[in-house]
């Protein structure tokens, strides 16, 4: 991975983060929340300024980093598609979405378009149920996706 | 809520959230406004009504008419109608399925008439981010008859007169686990809330939280009177980001009332709750794991004993409970033991919640007493099954549980009836498959998640999973043997056996009980190579039938790897060796000539 070099002003707001939880080693997840919260993603730079302000070793950051679903190394497109995977989706026709999903956007799941504008994730239940199968595109919550229905929501982003 | 004369409640629960019920609350405050009906006209969103299949819902108090799938666009003709000329708006009325009538009252929807709500007894009736309308429905009363008239042993006794039993898979007395912690001796002791609802396809401790978070708080601060802790902890899943917003306002409101921090109630009993948040790992939900989490490490279970009650979070005595759990504490307390003792069975204390999901026409969030049959759930609660199809199967417990089939369907659910049928209550997930769904395929569905949650701690869990996996994965492509069933078996007694936590002890459940229940099934897939309900996509084969065939070569110009041949006006083959079972032709064929075999 291409070497990151994080700005004088990002750095000093992850600082201020991690002494805004006392520097408590025990408040890593929560600190590691916010980090992303203002990167977008936890590259191996911003764990290791984690690790020297909570006085732990790298390699338990990147532990705990890799171990969580919700942690991410990878940027993530300026739209994540997420496409939830609970039993509720999966057996209204989940898999379906995924499918037109990969083809349309020409990635797997995991992956982000090359211009940086869509990414693809799948999730496990964000209680929707009622809604199966639901796709969100960032924070907004698409229910009754059919994979008719994948198109038009690509399209709502690319206009 | 006595003021108003009329009360207009709007779900503002997730699942009606995404369907835009924001914008529909601001659209009926803004109308209601205009009118000058705002002091005889209270509009708020409360936390979820359950029904959430026909979402947006709005209640109208006192006549409890209940309208659904309303659209921001409906707000001004409710008000102008219903509020000012009373008179129901009746195309928004639910309809009842069976007999296609309005019905203009909500207590006489099937959704609702076996329902018994007790830890949803706030839920869809309040509004969740004001405190006074909680303190309204006896709200915080449980707590000040704990702290100024009873001793912590009095409290215990009553909860486990009551019969309570953690809600959360578990079903461990609640009670009892108060009384071990309260009986550990340290300096500090903690109390925390388990809200890492994990379990896909069960939201019941979602709706709690983003409809009822004060009841939460107040069954913290009596079990940290019980157990004498002056600190609690809710670890809540990131993905929830509403019911996190709730349960802080709440907290914080708390606070200002003086139920939360020093000496509550002037006595001096102090007590404050603090959140920390999951980051998306379903083993979390198991309490040695959640505490390890909390302390900001992976979350890898340890062995028990010592169990938290003795040694939890920081190496100190910790009581943990579920979410439900918990808001069933405050009722018992008001009510008495004797009353929530009275509703269930002989074991099975209460009621329990769950999340009813699938191929059924109910899709929602209901409470129903502990013997309920699952009949009566899914035809008279659940409203039977999509599309007039046959139900086949309902699986309980999520990827720890298994599947109860049409013979069990009059059985009376508890934890023991569950077990001993070869599922288990879980958190209370129920998802219900019809005909098109293929049991090996859904087998295969949870073992993928359990691969992927499995922490890897131990070799059983972490290979024998997976390899559980490779197999279910090799039947669903035709290319499963006899011997393969066998294996299944073998192994997934081994990792049973094997493994450290409730994960890896129960991951194979979904395998053994389909075998057990639909042995036929795994059969057809390895012997004749074929899914019966067509969704295993290896085992289909498309084929043409020469009678209906004309000739028009529609199937073979669309077929995308050329493994259609035929002559112009001549009965066309499909080469069964090259097809990709696509489903082209089928589409593309106007003389219904291609069939699934």
């Amino acid at each position: 991975m291409a070497k990151i070099k994080l700005s004088a002003e990002r750095l000093d707001e992850l600082k201020a983060v991690c002494k805004s939880f006392n520097n408590e080693k025990g408040e890593l997840i929560n600190v590691l929340h916010q980090a992303q919260g203002i990167f977008g993603y936890l590259p191996a730079e911003v764990q290791e300024v984690i690790a020297r302000e909570l006085h732990i070793s790298v390699a338990h950051v990147y532990g705990v980093v890799s171990f969580y679903s919700f942690f991410s190394m990878l940027p993530k497109g300026e739209h994540p598609v997420s496409i939830c995977l609970g039993t509720a989706c999966y057996v209204r026709g989940a898999e379906k979405v995924i499918d037109e999903f990969k083809k349309h956007l020409k990635i797997n799941v995991g992956e982000t378009t090359p211009d940086g504008k869509f990414s693809l994730a799948c999730l496990r239940c964000v209680g929707a149920c009622g809604l199966a199968p639901v796709v969100l595109v960032g924070e907004k919550v698409y229910g009754r996706v059919s994979p008719d229905g994948v198109k038009d929501i690509i399209e709502e982003y690319t206009r | 809520m006595s003021k108003f004369k009329m009360h207009v409640l709007v779900c503002g629960g997730t699942g009606c959230h995404a369907s835009q019920s924001e914008l529909l609350l601001e659209n009926l405050k803004t109308i209601v406004a205009d009118k000058g009906l705002d002091n005889d006209v209270q509009v708020i969103a409360t936390g979820c009504f359950g029904f959430c299949e026909k979402g947006p819902i709005v209640k109208i108090i006192p006549d409890n008419t209940f309208y659904t799938q309303v659209t921001p666009g409906d707000a001004r003709e409710i008000i102008e109608e219903h509020l000012i000329k009373g008179r129901k708006v009746h195309r928004l009325l639910y309809v009842d399925p069976e007999n296609k009538e309005q019905v203009e009252d909500s207590k006489h929807m099937g959704f609702y008439k076996k329902q018994l709500r007790i830890a949803l007894r706030n839920c869809g009736f309040i509004d969740p981010e004001n405190i006074d309308e909680y303190i309204s429905r006896d709200g915080y009363e449980a707590l000040v008859k704990c702290l100024t008239e009873m001793k912590p042993q009095e409290v215990i006794d009553i909860l486990k007169k009551s019969g309570l039993r953690g809600r959360g898979g578990g079903g461990f007395p609640t009670g009892t686990k108060l009384e071990i912690t309260s009986k550990s001796v340290s300096d500090i002791k903690y109390v925390v809330c388990n809200a890492d609802e994990g379990d896909p396809g069960a939201f019941m401790d979602r709706s709690i939280l983003e409809g009822d978070p004060h009841s939460v708080i107040e069954a913290m601060a009596i079990s940290g009177y019980c157990i004498g802790s002056t600190k609690g902890l809710v670890y809540i899943r990131a993905e929830y980001p509403l019911a996190i917003n709730r349960l802080k306002t709440a907290i914080k409101q708390a606070r200002e009332y003086g139920l939360l921090g020093e000496n509550i109630f002037g006595t001096d009993f102090s007590f404050d709750i603090e959140l920390r948040y999951g980051a998306g790992a379903f083993v979390c939900g198991e309490e040695t794991a959640l505490i390890h989490s909390m302390e900001g490490n992976r979350g890898e279970p340890t062995f028990k004993p010592p169990f938290p009650s003795v040694e939890g979070y920081l190496g100190k005595p910790t009581n943990v409970n579920n979410v439900e759990t918990l808001a069933n504490i405050p009722v018992i307390i008001n009510q008495g033991p004797e009353w929530f003792a009275s509703i269930g069975t002989e074991k099975s204390k209460g009621t329990k919640v769950f999340a009813l999901a699938g191929k059924i026409n109910n899709v929602g969030l209901i409470e129903v007493p502990m013997g309920t049959t699952l009949r009566e759930v899914i035809y008279e609660i659940g409203g039977g099954i999509k599309d007039g199809k046959k139900f086949k199967a309902v699986q309980t417990g999520g990827p720890s549980g298994g599947c109860l089939t049409e013979k069990h369907l009059d059985t009376p659910i508890d934890y023991d009836n569950l077990l001993a049928n070869g599922s288990m209550m879980g958190s209370g997930g129920m998802i219900v498959m019809d005909e098109d769904d293929c049991m090996v395929s859904v087998a295969k569905f949870y073992l993928d998640f359990t691969v992927e949650e499995s922490c890897g701690k131990c070799s059983p869990c972490r290979i024998g999973n997976k390899r559980l996996y490779e197999i279910l994965d090799k039947i669903t492509q035709g290319k499963g043997t006899r011997e393969d069933i066998d294996r299944l078996r073998n192994l997934s007694t081994v990792i049973k056996d094997t493994s450290l936590c409730g994960l890896g002890q129960t991951s194979p459940n979904p395998v053994l009980s389909t075998i057990d229940n639909f042995w036929d099934e795994y059969i057809e897939h390895v012997t004749d190579k074929k899914c019966r309900s067509g969704q295993c996509k290896a085992l289909l084969q498309y084929v043409i039938e020469p009678e209906n065939c004309v000739g028009c070569t529609a199937c073979a110009r669309n077929c995308p790897v050329n493994a259609i041949a035929g002559e112009r006006k001549g009965i066309h083959v499909i080469d069964q060796e090259a097809c990709i079972k696509c489903g082209a032709c089928l589409e593309k064929c106007k003389f219904n000539a291609v069939f699934i075999k």
